[in-house]
This record gives C-alpha cells, structure tokens and sequence, in this order.
C-alpha cells in the first residue's frame, strides 16, 4: 500500500467549494496535469484571497481544513488538482459526500478527525507535518517548532473505502468484482 | 419497521453488500453530459476499456457550453458525439435538439418513479422529483457507472422536510427551498437523502417540484426526493401510456414506491410557507439567505434568467407576467435562457419570447451558460447579479463577481428596477 503523509498546509475555513478549489473555467481541460496551476485559485480565507503558489503549497502532500470540505459540484477535477500537486491527504471535520467519494475512488486518503482534534491541530506552532499510520489508523501531527510537542490521535477508515484504495480505486475494484 | 422510499429502491437494485455500511446498486440511467464525461471516455479509452454497459440506458447531451465556445469545449464535444456514435448511444442530444441536461432529460421521459439514476453532475438530485433515487457522482464512479451499469452508496439514511401551508401571491418553490436550505445549512443534509412530503408538496406541478429538488444537494444531500403520484403520472404519460391501461392504474402502481408510514427518518422538520416571503442569497453560500425586503435596493449589473433550477416554461411565464409590458433598468443586462428548445418553442408560441426582448432581454440557446461561468454571461470583477440558479459560490459566474439567487418573479422584479426588488409589488 502507498504511504501517506507529509507536510501539511493548513485553510482555516469550513465549507471550502469545489468551485474554489477549481475554478468552473479549467473544466475544458481533457488532461489531469493541466490543473495543476490552478488548485485553490479563487479560494478566499479571511475574506482574502489565498496565496495557492506559495513555497509551502509546493512542498506541501497534506491539507488540513474543517467542516464540509468538498461541498458544491460534483467535479472530479477537484480531486485531481490534489492529485497532480502530490497533496495525498486532505484532512477535515467533515467532507461533502462526492468529493469524499472521488477521494477514494482515486485512491487519495479523505481523513476525518474529531473538530477537537483539528483544533488542536490549528492551535500548533511551527510548519507541521503529517505522518499516516495506515495499518493501525494513527495519525501522528508533527511541527518543526521545538517546543511544540507531538499530536497524535486516531481516525478510522471504512473497510469498503480501505478495499478501494488498495484496489487502486474504484475503476479496478469494480472491473475485478462485477 | 417499515421502509422509506429511498430504501425500497435500494433494496429493489442491489448487487452486492461489499460491507454492511456499502450498497452496490444497478443503475437504470447513465446520464452524462460534456463537461465531466469526455474525461472519463478518454481514460477509458487509455485503460483499453472504451465499453458501455448498455447504450439503450445511457442517455447524452452537450449542454453546459453549446454551441462550442473555443478549441477546447469543441474538443469536449467532438470527444461526447464521437463516442455516443461508436456505440451506438440513440439518446444523444447535440447542438438544435440540446438543452440543460436536468431539464431535458425529464421531459424526454427517461425517468420514472424507482428508478435509480447518476449522471457525473451534483444536480441530479433534481430527477429525485419523479420519485426516483437520482444522485451526482464524480468521474470515477460515472467511468464504473458506464462500464457496469452499478455504483456503490452508503446504506441510505433518509430525513423528512414536511412543507405545509400556502404560498403567497409572488412566491414560489424557489423561495421554499432556499428558505430550507437557510434553515439546515449547506451541510445539514450530508450523507442523508431528503424526502419532501406535505401537502404543499402534493399541490406542485413537476416543474415546481424539480427546483425543490435541484437545489437539495445544497444542503448536502445525496438527493432529494418527493413521492411519485397523479401529477407525476399525467407528467409521464405520453410516455407510460403502452403500459398502463389509464392514469389511475399508473398512480395505484406508483405507490409500490411510497414510504411505509412507520419508516425511520433520522430527522423530521416540519415547514410552514404560509408566512414565506421571497427570499434571496447574500455572500457565497447558498445557506446565506434573506427575506427580499431586507435586501432591498442592493444595486444589479445583470438579470440572468435559466438554469436546471428554474429555466422551464412554469419559470418564464412567472418572468414574463412581471415584466410584460416594463424595460429593463437603464444599465442594467438582461439575459434569458429557455432550458430546452421545447421550452423555447413553446415560449415562443405563448409570446413570452416577444415580452422578453421587448423588455430589453438578450434570449439566449438553451444552454447552462452563465450558470456556471463558462460563457454567455460571464461577470467582470465586481459586478452584481440578479439569477435564477443554483449556486453563489464566490467565482461561480466569473471572478471576483457576486450572484445574488431568487426566483424567476424576483429576478424579473429586479430587472425592472436594477435593484434587488420585492416582486409583490408587481403583483398587485
Ligand atoms: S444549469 Fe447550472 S447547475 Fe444546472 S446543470 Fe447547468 S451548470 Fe449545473
């Protein structure tokens, strides 16, 4: 199984839509990697837009928001734009039922933490990093803030949406089983 | 303990339980429309895969930007005609025949009560109005969903939203379900599937009851969903009529799929519209509402009148009726777009098309246009707009510009004063 985890940037923001993840405009676009420039374009935090090409945004395999992430259309584009910047987790409260879905179908880990255990996440000092314990369904928070002691907490993973991604997603489940 | 309608339609297309939370279902109708198939055709393609399940359940349309735009939704569209041509998909509806998907579809007849739906598009739920589990999927789930013919939910949970009462001169399904929706917040619904019961309900024609559930994902849900009766009979008729002798052995037959009484329901709201006033988004949620008098005076750029939420013919005639007679606000751009060209043709022969640009309206295809910022109607930064659809969400009809939704009969108000108008003041 693919590892998950890395370091994480954090939208301190519930109801994130896909429309601000990716923009209705690059649906045109037939292949994955042409939404690579575009992820998180019109996201507004604060009422501010977001800086989506900054240095840790780069660096960054991790994204850790709160409640209803994903809400809006059903584009699997959103998914994609993650994809195609190597973000393998997205962490939230609570996700939108599709968005959850093409997560999983796709093979990306859609994780949900308790809103406590996000707020303590959103309350660390430093950069953090995310370390993914997929057998045992722990997650390790992580920051490079020396006198920020570690975060760990569990999350569980349906059985059904954990088949899909060691099947590889759903395409492959689907083409073995029906 | 008795089931709900939701769960009787499950149980009546399930393949497989891979978990006790999954449900594997059959799927009667594949829809898919130019922007999320052409993507899951050429990945298809590439994994050597390029079959479909059964092209007499897989129904196609160009329709979020037609006729193409530019190189690249030409290219979407060529990627859609090509592909239903190859195998042989009969139901394929391009440039002249075309029009918003959620509205063309149900007037095509495809779908009926139990039937289970997806189509790569969050507003499916909107087909949920003929008593049929209808639910927007990614492209994955729409790749397995025409190779397979199945898709896998969750073990449905279902809540109640009871609508009672009667609605005031001027205000309509529109304004109840962005009034619901300010009520259980955008994710009040997630992962549940909502029944809409009640006698309001029972009074709506199908139109009415499709912007009901349209918008239902906007609270989250899976779909939405009202129970199949008289109304939705008469609606189908012209194409159920070979398999039932009359009206009444098609509605006795439709019950099979109403919920048992003592089904469970996570949650049970009871709504009453007799007080509703018409109702409009502020900011970038659709749970951001306000009654109209409230907002009041809020200054518009542009009208935009169409959509899956409330561009069928019931809609113009509510436009029409405001403003026959009155011009648009100096300044102030008007655009109109009939769903299907049957609704077109038929606003023609009314003489709503003629209202219309007399009032100063551009009267565009039937297309999804400025709905979701793709064409036709694309905001600059800053500027207003006065819409019929679904979403407000901050970039949605062009960046940096805001959408202010309402009703076909407030939009229309607000095209008169190029402010945000209360339409009850036409009415009189
Ligand atoms: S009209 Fe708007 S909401 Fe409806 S299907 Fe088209 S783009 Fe989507």
């Amino acid at each position: 199984m693919k590892t998950f985890g890395g370091p994480a940037v954090l939208l301190d923001r519930s109801d994130i839509n896909t429309d601000e993840i990716i923009p209705a405009k690059y649906l045109t676009e037939i292949t994955k990697i042409a939404l690579k420039p575009h992820l998180l374009e019109d996201l507004l935090l604060d009422g501010k837009p977001f800086d989506s090409h900054s240095k840790a945004m780069e660096e960054a395999s991790v994204v850790i928001t709160r409640e209803n992430f994903g809400c809006g259309s059903s584009r699997e584009h959103a998914v994609w734009a993650f994809e195609v910047n190597d973000i393998n987790v997205v962490v939230a409260s609570s996700f939108a039922r599709i968005f959850r879905q093409n997560m999983f179908n796709c093979g990306i880990l859609a994780m949900e933490l308790s809103e406590q255990d996000i707020d303590t996440i959103f309350s660390m000092s430093g950069d953090i990093t995310l370390a993914v314990d997929m057998e045992n369904e722990r997650v390790t928070v992580s920051s490079n803030d020396k006198g920020q002691d570690d975060f760990e907490c569990s999350f569980s993973l349906n059985a059904y949406d954990k088949s899909l991604v060691s099947a590889g997603g759903w395409l492959a489940y689907a083409d073995a089983n029906y | 303990m008795g089931q709900s309608i939701t769960q009787k339609i499950f149980k009546s297309h399930l393949r497989d339980t891979p978990t006790p939370e999954n449900m594997v279902l059959d799927l009667d109708v594949v829809l898919c429309h130019e922007i999320t198939t052409p993507i899951a055709i050429m990945d298809l393609l590439e994994k050597g895969m390029d079959r479909v399940f059964d092209p007499g359940k897989i129904k196609a349309v160009i329709d979020h930007v037609t006729p193409a735009k530019d190189s690249k939704t030409a290219a979407q569209g060529k990627i859609m005609r090509d592909w239903a041509k190859r195998h042989n998909i009969k139901d394929f509806f391009d440039v002249g025949e075309n029009g918003v998907c959620h509205a063309l579809f149900p007037e095509k007849g495809f779908i009926r009560p139990g039937y289970t739906v997806i189509m790569g598009d969050s507003h499916t739920c909107t087909h949920g109005a003929f008593g049929a589990f209808a639910a927007g999927v990614g492209t994955t789930d729409l790749e397995v969903g025409i190779l397979k013919g199945v898709c896998t939910f969750r073990t449905p949970v279902s809540m109640k939203v009871e609508i009672k009462g009667s609605l005031q001169t001027g205000v309509s399904a529109k304004d109840v379900i962005l009034a619901i929706i300010k009520k259980l917040t955008v994710n009040g619904a997630t992962d549940r599937v909502i029944e809409f019961v009640g006698p309001l309900v029972d009074s709506m024609n199908m139109a009415a009851r499709m912007t009901l559930c349209n918008m239902a994902v906007e609270a989250g849900a899976t779909s939405g969903l009202c129970l199949p009766d008289r109304v939705t009979a008469e609606y189908l008729w012209p194409f159920i009529k070979d398999e039932y002798t009359t009206i009444d052995a098609a509605v006795a037959d439709f019950t099979k799929w109403h919920s048992d009484s003592d089904a469970e329901y996570v949650e049970v709201i009871e709504f009453d519209v007799s007080d509703l006033l018409p109702q409009v988004t502020h900011g970038y949620k659709p749970d951001h509402v306000k009654d109209i008098p409230e907002m009041e005076g809020t200054p518009v750029d542009q009208i935009y009148i169409g959509s899956c939420t409330n561009g069928r013919i019931e809609d113009l005639r509510e436009s029409a009726n405001i403003l026959k007679g009155k011009k648009l606000a100096a300044g102030v751009r008007g655009i109109v777009t009939p769903a299907t060209p049957t609704i077109y043709s038929q606003a023609l022969d009314e003489g709503l098309i003629k209202i219309f640009m007399d009032s100063g309206f551009c009267v565009l295809n039937p297309t999804c246009g400025a709905c979701l910022g793709m064409s036709s109607g694309v905001l600059a930064e800053n500027e207003v707009c006065a819409s019929t659809t679904n979403r407000n969400f901050n970039g949605r009809m062009g960046k940096g510009g805001m959408v202010h939704l309402m009703s076909p009969a407030s939009a229309a108000a607000a095209a008169i004063t190029g402010t945000i108008t209360d339409p009850r003041k036409f009415l009189v």
